[in-house]
């Protein structure tokens, strides 16, 4: 088994103890090449299915080219899709800085579908080597009824046995994902020959090197066009991935705010 | 720097990392608060030249925002509260290249307090780095960190001796703490690879050798891991297929789940443990579909398999080949470590996790709890947080399992108490038998002839009801001498009766068993069976075995049904030990018998005994008066 081999058989696991251990689980899908990844490692896991249905947490901010593969894909990959619409900025928590608090409209559509649909389990797609506070999660991670992180005191996590019993109104982060790289990321979906949205690829001298929201996400300088030439650049880049989304920098722990409210 | 070696050291800083997919080897960092373990790792991210862009400047503004010199450790800390109070709480994991291979560098704090942490990130990691402070020397942590090191299964260990910078780079200070720590690792069977004297803050043998230091010959921390391999699960070992689930979204049915060692082919006769319902491997399931199916699968892949007869399969069951099946048992002993809320206590029932096998198992026994300060033993009735013991846990039912030493996949467990993992541990069977042999009925087609006198009918005629007088108890305690007396009484008064003894039906009946766990089970079986023969007659069988292991007694008790009397002949080891009417004891302590019950192998009180005898505490007369007045009650029509 080679690097990818072993990833990718972790994740299936992940996805396997997630399905059978928690009922009513949903998996969200920002159309990013990290949760297209979830999606394609679910359909191995479950042998062409996805017996959970999958969230799209909709701030109408998306870009054109986003709500394009969501359409396509939602189909062909046969999705049980769910694409509600997050509420609006002004409900959100306005001592937040303004990239976090546009962020943070997620976090308040991510409690309102939990509450809709009584989702004891949520699947996100997040990796330790994105940023230093998400390198601090486990596996599964338990949210209280609130979505608070309480990760001052996480649960002790090893030898693949997680965190599957909890009482009734706390839920269940599952983070198949979490010991990937970014350039693990598109080693795979260059050797599974996956779809991507094409933002991702450079036009024009600039690429979106992570995905978010239109306003708080911005392009990097970039000629790779192909992703093998995605993969080359990344291997030798210094600079950090998510040196383009706006809400990490604001302010020394503004990811750690956003996070313990139940940010992803 | 000196140059003869600054040119063999790997990663410089500046250098771009290279290219292509390689190895990745786990590194955990571990020891005592405050000995500089995160320090390190951003030192060696610096001296590898893996720090990302601006990182270097964001750490240095931090530190100046709190008015501190430059702190390495905020590379990792990424919690306010870490910063602020200059410690680690929980575990965090970061990336790094070396010239050989890329590397996950994985950080556990230090803290008591955090110890769950700390396990949650060593778990991980394919070898270690134990840091130590060179002024401060070992501490509790270093001590318990590499004990815990050793029982979560990490056999690479690099010891650090850190801060050399603070004891003048003195070599012998160095080789004081080194000296010191090497004897507590040779005390739990551990021999590190290197034992390296550093400065974090300095930089130095960190990337590249010191020249501070001269007299060290030996690599620098990067050149020690490099040193090192990843751990993958081996294709090598007899197969272990757990089941994870049982898939029928469309019309195959397949048994999901993870080859934990072993390899796996279509065709490969399975049987399912503890269920023992065997079928073939039909195929090995594949998405894309369009995807060739593989033929064969081995240690580590999650897989989907369909077989050829529709057995009933669970999630919790371990496939294997028939010839190397795993052990099948209701008790164990595992060496764990508690991290409970509350204490482990005797008695106490939690929840098993081994793999995908859930169960409840109940504390038997608390054989010892270990300080891993001095590695002393004692025996208290309590298991307090983040202390190491050795335990015999119980199951009501057969759970499938291997020992540690043999399958460590297969042989480690979680305990749940409540919600929350509370504590994991290594298995070990040793004194305690497979119980597979004696569960697995092998006749098929066979049926019960019913007798034309009922069991009531015999009664009568024997003026009393037939059973089983089944004592237990140690070497020495008096169940052959109370036998033979009571027989005597018994006949005299005008019962049916008759002796079963360990010795006579080792002439016989078991002339072909040994004194290994498996054949001691076996020779009780028989015996049980024997007996509740002797009780459908009408007869009193009164058994006089040492029957160490309750569930032998209990097959012993369904054997005989509601006419089995357990008779516990009690007696404490040190009265038996001074009787030792056949001299074994003392052969036992020379060591020239092997497993022999109360000295090393476990003797099992019983719970729930219907009379016991004490004959410690009474006179043989006495306990044969009591033992005739329970059964002219007991036995009467």
């Amino acid at each position: 088994m080679d690097r990818l081999d072993q990833l990718e058989a972790q994740s299936i696991y992940i996805l396997r103890e997630a399905f059978n251990r928690i009922d009513n689980i949903a998996m969200l899908w920002s159309l990013g090449k990290d949760s297209n990844v979830m999606i394609w490692l679910s359909k191995k896991a479950f042998l062409g299915h996805v017996p959970f249905p999958v969230a799209h947490l909709d701030t109408g901010l998306e870009f054109p080219e986003t709500y394009a593969f969501r359409e396509r894909y939602a189909k062909e990959w046969n999705l049980k899709l769910i694409a509600d619409s997050c509420p609006g900025l002004e409900t959100i928590d306005d001592t937040l800085p303004p990239a976090s608090r546009i962020a943070a409209r997620k976090t308040a559509g991510l409690k309102e579908a939990i509450e809709k649909y009584k989702f004891n389990g949520i699947i996100a797609g997040i990796r330790r080597d994105e940023q230093s506070m998400r390198a601090k999660e486990r596996v599964f991670s338990p949210r209280t009824a609130d979505g608070q992180w309480d990760f001052r005191d996480q649960p002790p996590e090893f030898w693949d046995q997680f965190k599957t019993d909890y009482p009734a109104g706390v839920h269940i982060r599952i983070h198949p994902l979490l010991h990937w790289t970014e350039l693990d990321i598109w080693r795979y979906i260059k050797r599974e020959n996956m779809p991507i949205v094409p933002l991702y690829l450079a036009k024009n001298g600039e690429r979106f090197r992570s995905l978010g929201e239109i306003g708080i996400t911005f392009p990097i300088k970039s000629n790779a066009a192909s992703i093998d030439e995605i993969i080359a650049e990344l291997e030798v880049t210094r600079t950090e991935e998510r040196a383009g989304r706006a809400m990490d920098h604001e302010s020394e722990d503004a990811f750690e705010r956003l996070r313990a409210d139940g940010y992803m | 720097m000196n140059d003869t070696t600054a040119t063999s050291a790997p990663g410089q800083i500046g250098k771009p990392p290279l290219r292509g997919m390689r190895d990745l080897l786990r590194i955990v960092i571990v020891g005592h608060v405050d000995h500089g373990k995160s320090t390190l790792v951003g030192r060696i991210f610096y001296d590898t030249g893996s720090l990302p862009e601006g990182k270097y400047e964001s750490i240095k503004a931090m530190s100046e925002r709190r008015g501190m010199p430059f702190e390495w450790a905020f590379l990792m800390d990424a919690m306010q509260a870490e910063r602020d109070q200059g410690i680690t709480i929980d575990t965090s994991q970061i990336w790094f290249k070396s010239e050989r291979r890329d590397y996950v560098i994985i950080d556990a704090p230090g803290h008591k307090e955090f110890l769950k942490n700390m396990i949650t990130g060593a778990s991980q990691a394919d070898a270690a780095v134990l840091v130590i402070d060179a002024e401060e020397g070992v501490k509790e942590q270093s001590r318990r960190h590499g004990y815990l090191l050793h029982l979560l299964g990490v056999r690479q260990v690099a010891v650090v001796v850190n801060k050399m910078d603070l004891v003048g780079w003195s070599e012998k200070r160095f080789r004081e703490v080194e000296a010191e720590y090497r004897a507590y690792l040779k005390g739990i069977g551990v021999e590190p690879a290197h034992v390296i004297p550093v400065s974090a803050r300095e930089g130095a043998n960190v990337a590249a050798r010191a020249a501070e230091m001269p007299w060290y010959k030996g690599p620098s921390i990067v050149e020690a891991l490099d040193g090192f391999n990843p751990v993958a699960p081996s294709k090598d070992l007899p197969l272990r297929f757990a089941v994870q689930d049982v898939y029928k979204f469309d019309e195959r049915r397949i048994i999901a789940g993870r080859i934990e060692s072993g390899t796996l082919k279509i065709g490969d006769r399975l049987v399912f443990s503890p269920s023992n319902k065997m079928a073939r491997v039909n195929s090995i399931e594949v998405w894309p579909a369009d995807r060739a199916k593989p033929s064969t699968a081995g240690a580590g892949q999650s897989v989907g398999v369909t077989l050829d007869e529709q057995i009933f399969v669970e999630r919790g069951d371990i496939a294997s080949h028939e010839a190397d099946a795993p052990i099948e048992t209701d008790v164990f002993r595992g060496r764990i470590f508690w991290l409970g809320k509350e204490p482990l206590t005797k008695g106490a029932r939690y929840k098993l996790k081994l793999n995908t096998f859930e169960a409840p198992v109940q504390v038997q026994a608390i054989e010892k709890v270990i300080d891993t300060g001095d590695l002393s033993a004692a025996t208290p009735d309590r298991v307090e947080r983040n202390q190491v013991a050795e335990i015999v846990f119980r199951a009501r039912r057969i759970i499938a399992l291997d020992p540690y030493s043999d399958l460590p996949r297969t042989g480690r467990f979680v305990l749940v108490d409540k919600f929350d993992i509370a504590g994991g541990g290594i298995i070990s069977m040793e004194g305690y038998a497979d119980q597979r042999s004696l569960i697995t009925a092998r006749s098929t087609n066979i049926t019960r002839v019913e007798h034309a006198v009922s069991r009531e009918e015999r009664w009568r005629r024997n003026g009393h009801k037939g059973g089983v007088i089944w004592m237990t108890g140690l070497s020495g305690a008096g169940k052959s001498t109370l036998a033979v007396a009571l027989e005597k009484r018994l006949h005299d008064e005008g019962f049916h009766v008759y002796i079963l003894d360990g010795d006579n039906v080792r002439h016989g009946l078991n002339a072909n068993l040994g004194f290994s766990p498996e054949d001691r089970s076996e020779n009780i079986r028989r015996v049980g069976e024997v007996a509740a023969l002797f009780a459908r007659a009408g007869v009193i069988a009164i058994s006089a075995f040492i029957s160490p292991y309750r569930s032998d007694r209990d097959r012993a008790r369904t054997a005989a049904g509601e006419d089995f009397h357990e008779i516990y002949v009690k007696a404490d080891l040190a009265t038996c030990e001074t009787r030792d009417p056949k001299g074994l004891y003392a052969k036992a302590r020379k060591g020239e018998i092997a497993d022999f019950t109360g000295i090393s192998a476990p003797y099992e009180e019983p719970e729930t005994p219907e009379l016991t005898v004490d004959t410690a505490q009474r006179s043989a007369t006495q306990c044969v008066d009591d033992l005739v007045a329970y059964v002219k009650q007991r036995f009467r029509i």
